[in-house]
């Protein structure tokens, strides 16, 4: 299944990039993208071990499920106002 | 209606305000965020704001709906600007019109709390000497977490 992954701010410097599609062999869940992810070596490796991530806009956590066509943000902590 | 968004365009009270309240309402608070000069002793130059804009913009939608159910008002707006940001300049803008002022005050309050805790925003500092660093944030509540990890992450 394909998964758009969304880097914002510290995470999008980080990794160089904003935004990444992956095809991950399904059924998976967030913490199974993280663990491709890291599996992928630097710089993906220097992803936190508890991120927080919003799945199709909305906070999730590591054992939300993933579908087809999902949006997978990696937030750092806010910074808003 | 409230009326939300994220926004690249400087923001304007005067705009931002106008035809916000009602003829029943008697009391209209205005909170606005701007930029200052310094943080923790450093001189600061200004500030670059970053969203996930899609989320960010649902984010205030829903905080205004939450407004509307603790405090009996629709006449709500707010805006959160993104971007490149001098010394001075308007970073978020929140007014909020009701009949009368103590639930405008709250209102008002209860928003930007929301907005702090949750919405997707995040902010580099720009030092005078040329370093930059992105703002150490907050952990949104009830979001991921290792099990049994402490809510500070430690």
């Amino acid at each position: 299944m394909t998964i758009r992954i969304l880097f914002f701010a510290s995470y999008r410097e980080l990794l160089g990039s904003g935004e990444l599609l992956l095809d991950l062999p399904g059924p998976g869940t967030v913490s199974d993208l993280l663990q491709d992810l890291w599996d992928r070596g630097e710089p993906y490796s220097a992803l936190p071990a508890s991120p927080v991530v919003a799945v199709n806009r909305e906070f999730a956590t590591l054992d939300t499920l993933l579908e087809e066509g999902d949006e997978v943000a990696f937030v750092p902590p806010v910074a808003g106002g | 209606m409230p009326k939300v968004a994220i926004t690249e365009s400087p923001i304007r009270a005067e705009e931002f305000l106008a035809d916000l309240p009602s003829s029943s309402d008697g009391a209209m608070v205005l909170f606005l965020g701007v930029v200052r000069d310094h943080h923790d002793g450093r001189a600061v130059k200004g500030l670059v704001y970053e969203a996930y804009r899609e989320m960010a913009e649902e984010t205030l939608a829903l905080i205004a709906t939450e407004v509307e159910e603790r405090f009996g008002t629709d006449r709500i707006a707010a805006l959160h600007r993104i971007g490149a940001l001098g010394i001075g300049e308007v970073a978020t803008a929140i007014a909020v019109a009701t009949p009368h002022r103590a639930e405008a005050y709250d209102a008002s309050r209860y928003f930007l709390e929301e907005l702090k805790k949750r919405l997707p925003v995040w902010k580099r500092e720009e030092y005078v000497g040329g370093e930059s660093r992105w703002l150490e944030g907050t952990i949104p509540p009830g979001t991921a977490r290792k099990l049994g990890e402490r809510e500070d992450g430690r």
